[in-house]
């Protein structure tokens, strides 16, 4: 991990902004790149500890992940499947036009 | 109305199944208690119809003699669980309208077994928080020292506001590093925890999906039985469920904890913990000693980087999950005339401080480059915060740990968000190795503040768990009510 003060800068934040699809107020940006960078540096405390050999955990169940048979348990819900969508039509969800 | 209001939800339950009391009547007076306590700003939703409707149900049923385990008991639900036809909006304003076409399936164990929905109960958004202080539509007061305007702690802080201030009788909350167990210490009652797997995670809004579990907010240690029992379950429709039945918790209220070995982990008692909160946990140990249990000095040896690892481990989750609002299929949209704007604007509109400065970490840490350095890292380090637990319990039976270490904190005192992150710093540990913990309340503090105690057991401990919780309940006779609490 890079060093803790300077870890994220504005152009930086202008990137994850970018790729998190969320737009962010000019004017927020300095004090949103000092919130990211204290968490950063206070996450970067995990350097300290010694993880060679050690395998990564993503799941605390340590069953797999159980399998069914590939059957259709639900369907025909078109109408409430397109209830809370902001814009639908003729049974489709309606986004702005994406081609010309 | 007074005395519908004192009973606890074991009492209430006996009382409903005698006859004595009625369901619409206790729903009454909780309806009232509700907007009594309005004040306290608990409540997003109140359904006094539909609960109106269940309770004379349930009343069917209790006459008819074919009562069910919850018959009659009104809850409120956190609104992070889906209810079929009533609002659900995690407290966020990107789901300010949306009206789920179902039902999360540990709402659905609860109606099954006769419990009546008051409604639903504010928290953080997207339940990320300690204070209940980002919830888009404001604050909930805890009801303890009223008038100084304390936080409930969060993220379940209407859920436990809710019970403390009597407005429900029980209610829901979810944990993913601290958020039934920290606001349950800071509002005086009782918040459990279940081990990872255990409550179905189907239909519950998803943070952080590796860590989120349900779990009860109520008064007392077999009200939290009573409802736990109900609220688990095997489901098919969440992969990660244990397939496991879990025994009837009330079968072990009374089984004691002579001969059981409670673990003291040195790493919970280092500065920063108030001296009333650390007088308070060495009077539990002392309890638990005298009640036949084994006390023994342990150590957890990375108690320390726990909340460095949950902080990128939670938010790279939650930048994955709630990539989902994106203006098309449900909640709020931002009009704009390309679909990359009309993301932005409708995430940047809809989501609060909070949660964007947790989806930017989880994006940055998830990103090319960064991903070993942040986010593998800390999953070697939650590795080795479980085998650190797994070690422990080769030797104790429970661990017993302060729940907080502090006692509830003034309302909209500007915190930066590291300072806030620490209130869950003994909660934190126990979620990422999916441990099942308790907090219930032992005392108060030189203010008058409720002091949380945590006890986590092995996993799928949770009979365990309730038994140890049940004795240190007894000896500590926490019997204070709110002066916030609807009378």
């Amino acid at each position: 991990m890079p060093n803790k003060d300077t870890i994220v800068d504005v152009p930086t934040v202008n990137k994850i902004a970018r790729l998190s699809r969320l737009d962010i107020p000019e004017v927020n940006k300095e004090s949103l790149t000092n919130d990211l960078n204290n968490i950063l540096g206070f996450v970067a405390q995990l350097d300290e500890v010694d993880t060679s050999n050690v395998e990564p955990l993503a799941s605390v169940t340590g069953h797999k992940l159980p399998l069914r048979s590939d059957d259709v348990n639900d369907g025909n819900i078109e109408d409430l499947v397109l209830k809370n969508a902001p814009e639908s039509s003729s049974g489709f969800f309606v986004v702005p036009k994406v081609i010309e | 109305m007074s005395e519908l209001l004192d009973l606890n939800l074991v009492e209430a339950s006996k009382a409903l199944k005698n006859k004595e009391i009625s369901s619409l009547e206790l729903t009454k007076a909780y309806l009232k208690s509700i907007s009594d306590t309005s004040s306290l700003g608990a409540y997003l939703e109140i359904v006094e119809d539909k609960a109106i409707t269940m309770a004379k149900e349930s009343d069917k049923k209790l006459i008819d003699g074919n009562a069910r385990p919850l018959e009659g008991i009104p809850v409120g639900i956190k609104d992070m669980f889906c209810t079929k036809d009533i609002k659900t909006t995690a407290s966020s304003k990107i789901l300010e309208n949306f009206i789920p076409t179902y039902e999360s399936t540990v709402t659905q164990n609860l109606w099954n077994d006769g419990a009546v929905i008051l409604g639903k109960l504010s928290c953080d958004e997207f339940a990320m928080g300690s204070s209940n202080e980002t919830a888009a539509k404001g604050n909930v007061i805890n009801p303890w020292l009223k008038n100084k305007k304390m936080s409930p702690g969060g993220s379940s802080g209407g859920s436990a506001a809710a019970v403390a201030a009597r407005s429900a009788l029980a209610a829901t909350g979810t944990d993913t590093g601290g958020s039934i167990r920290q606001p349950a210490a800071f509002c005086g009652i009782t918040g459990l925890k279940p081990t990872y797997g255990r409550c179905s995670r189907w239909g519950i809004v998803a943070f952080s999906s590796s860590l989120d579990q349900a779990g009860p907010l109520t008064r007392t240690v077999s009200d939290a039985a009573l409802m736990l029992n109900s609220m688990a379950g095997y489901d098919q429709k969440d992969s990660t469920s244990a397939n496991l039945k879990m025994p009837d918790l009330m079968d072990y209220l009374d089984k004691g904890i002579k001969g059981k070995k409670i673990g003291i982990p040195k790493e919970y008692t280092q500065n920063g913990i108030s001296e009333d909160i650390v007088n308070f946990y060495e009077k539990s140990i002392a309890w638990l000693r005298d009640e036949g249990a084994e006390i023994i000095p342990v150590s957890l040896p990375h108690t320390k980087y726990a909340l460095p690892a949950y902080y990128i481990i939670a938010p790279a989750e939650a930048s994955s999950n709630l990539a989902r609002y994106d203006g098309v299929r449900y909640g709020a949209r931002q009009e704009a005339s390309s679909l990359d704007e009309m993301y932005e604007l409708t995430r940047g509109n809809g989501f609060g401080d909070e949660v964007k400065r947790r989806i930017m970490i989880g994006t940055y840490v998830l990103s090319s480059g960064y991903y070993d350095a942040y986010y593998l890292k800390a999953q070697k380090v939650r590795r080795l915060i479980k085998e650190d637990f797994e070690n422990v319990y080769k030797k104790v039976d429970y661990i017993l740990t302060p729940s907080t270490p502090t006692t509830s904190f003034e309302l909209g005192k500007k915190q930066d968000p590291l300072t806030m992150y620490l209130n869950d710093i003994f909660t934190v540990p126990a979620s990422l190795a999916g441990l099942p913990g308790i907090s219930l309340p032992v005392g108060l503090d030189k203010s008058g503040l409720p002091i949380g105690i945590q006890l986590i057991a092995n996993s799928f401990d949770e009979a365990g768990l309730i038994s140890t919780a049940r004795v240190l309940e007894m000896s500590a006779g926490f019997n204070f009510i709110a002066d916030g609490a609807a009378k």
